[in-house]
């Protein structure tokens, strides 16, 4: 046997090593090489190292180092004595091992045509495409009618219709109004209960006249007077 | 007044206005167009897309002309003329057919003769897995997904028109045969038997 690196200093390029087949039928088709140098720790460990997911191929890799390894026995002894695994069919592992290896050479031999064709091809230029010819659909307009066009425009153009604002209840009666009002009452009686005198009226107006009250006192026309907190509010003239 | 008449008739031939509507399609496809697709667009009998095909084959063709009418990838295509090609290599990339490595090609090759093939049967017949290999030319787009496996449900690939093209082939028959590759299968078999046993000899 030779050392472990006596493969990698074969003249092989084992950076373009493609795969323990590959690696095999370079090696067997080599006339100078004998099997029986093969280290076959060697392709076991760099078919370790290249070692995907698929279990497939992890067996048929055990198949084949079987193989090797019946092929690597078988060569250990003379040709003329018994191999001791009379069970067997000696020539099934090896006849396995030959047809992986001619199906294989035969894709190889068929990259290599590709790869001669391709630079046969290499003058060849032409334009590639950015996607691959889809034919759109054919969807006709409908005929138009610039009449119902216009028709649908005038109606977008039309004047939309004023807001309603009935739903807004709120009017406020001028406070000179409640004013004026308190002043006469004034010149009649001299005085008067507020709550007595806007109980009939609405809230707002209730709020426009007090207002108004304020307004009166601010210019000194009247005296109000509160016994307590919510009680009802007296108003008499200042001047009585 | 004989001679204008003639000449007229020719641009009104309908065979000729047929070859102009023809090469229009043809510059402006993305693909190599087949004879039905071109027959389908020109609303035309496929006989007589042949013959206006012949016809601008003649037009086209080296030597005459820059543009070069040729049948691929199952139909037919303009491409650039060969005298041509330094000028076209200084002017554009091809992505597609550059660099492809030693595995590439072998993938490319079982793609090519038993697609649609799936990854594990790939990595069977290369000894190695099939990824990476797979993936790249699955983007340069030289190959394509093509169902999955009845029984296993792997993805399956087969080659694309583009392969065909880039390879210069009018189709997937003009690959060599399978068989015609393996004429020396006995021989291997005898060599391997030869090596085994010459260590005991």
């Amino acid at each position: 046997m030779l050392p472990v690196s006596a493969v990698a200093e074969l003249p092989l390029d084992l950076d373009a090593f493609e795969g323990p087949f590959d690696l095999l039928l370079t090696l067997v088709l080599k006339e100078e090489l004998e099997l029986a140098d093969v280290e076959i720790v060697e392709i076991v460990l760099t078919f370790l190292d290249e070692r995907g997911e698929d279990l497939e191929v992890d067996g048929e890799f055990l198949v084949l180092v079987a193989s090797l390894l019946e092929l690597k026995a078988r060569g250990l002894f003379p040709e003329e004595e018994e191999v001791p695994f009379e069970d067997l069919d000696p020539d099934d592992a090896a006849g396995e091992l030959a047809e992986l290896l001619a199906q294989y050479r035969r894709f190889r031999t068929a990259a290599g045509w590709l790869e001669d064709k391709l630079d046969a091809e290499s003058d060849r230029f032409f334009r590639l495409g950015p996607a691959p010819l889809a034919p759109v659909p054919e969807r006709p307009l409908a005929p138009q009618q610039p009449e119902s066009l216009a028709a649908a425009l005038r109606a977008l153009a039309a004047e939309p219709p004023a807001p309603s604002l009935r739903h807004i209840t709120l009017t406020f009666p001028p406070v000179s109004l409640f004013l004026e009002r308190f002043r006469a009452v004034l010149r009649r009686r001299g005085r008067f209960v507020f709550d007595k005198e806007v109980e009939r009226l609405t809230r707002v107006e209730q709020a426009v006249a007090f207002l108004a009250l304020l307004e009166l006192r601010k210019a000194g026309e009247i005296a109000i007077g509160q016994a307590a907190p919510f009680e009802e509010i007296t108003v008499w003239n200042n001047a009585a | 007044m004989e001679q204008r008449r003639m000449s007229l008739r020719l641009i009104d031939n309908p065979v000729d206005r047929l070859a102009r509507t023809i090469e229009a399609l043809l510059v402006i496809a993305p693909a190599a167009l087949s004879v039905e697709e071109l027959a389908a667009a020109t609303e035309d009998e496929p006989e007589r897309v042949e013959t206006a095909l012949g016809l601008l084959a003649s037009r086209y063709r080296e030597g005459r002309s820059g543009i070069v009418l040729e049948q691929v990838a199952g139909g037919y295509a303009f491409r650039a003329a060969r005298e041509a090609a330094e000028a076209c290599a200084r002017l554009v990339e091809r992505p597609v057919q550059r660099g492809l490595s030693q595995a590439a090609l072998e993938t490319l090759a079982i793609v090519a003769y038993l697609g649609p093939v799936s990854r594990p049967e790939i990595a069977r017949i290369r000894g190695v897995a099939a990824d990476s290999a797979v993936a790249g030319l699955v983007e340069r787009g030289l190959i394509a997904e093509a169902g999955r496996d009845k029984e296993g449900g792997a993805i399956r690939y087969e080659t694309t028109p583009l392969f065909e093209r880039v390879f210069g082939l009018a189709g997937l028959s003009e690959l060599p045969r399978l068989d015609d590759l393996a004429e020396d299968d006995e021989g291997l078999r005898r060599r391997l038997e030869e090596v085994a046993g010459s260590r005991g000899a």
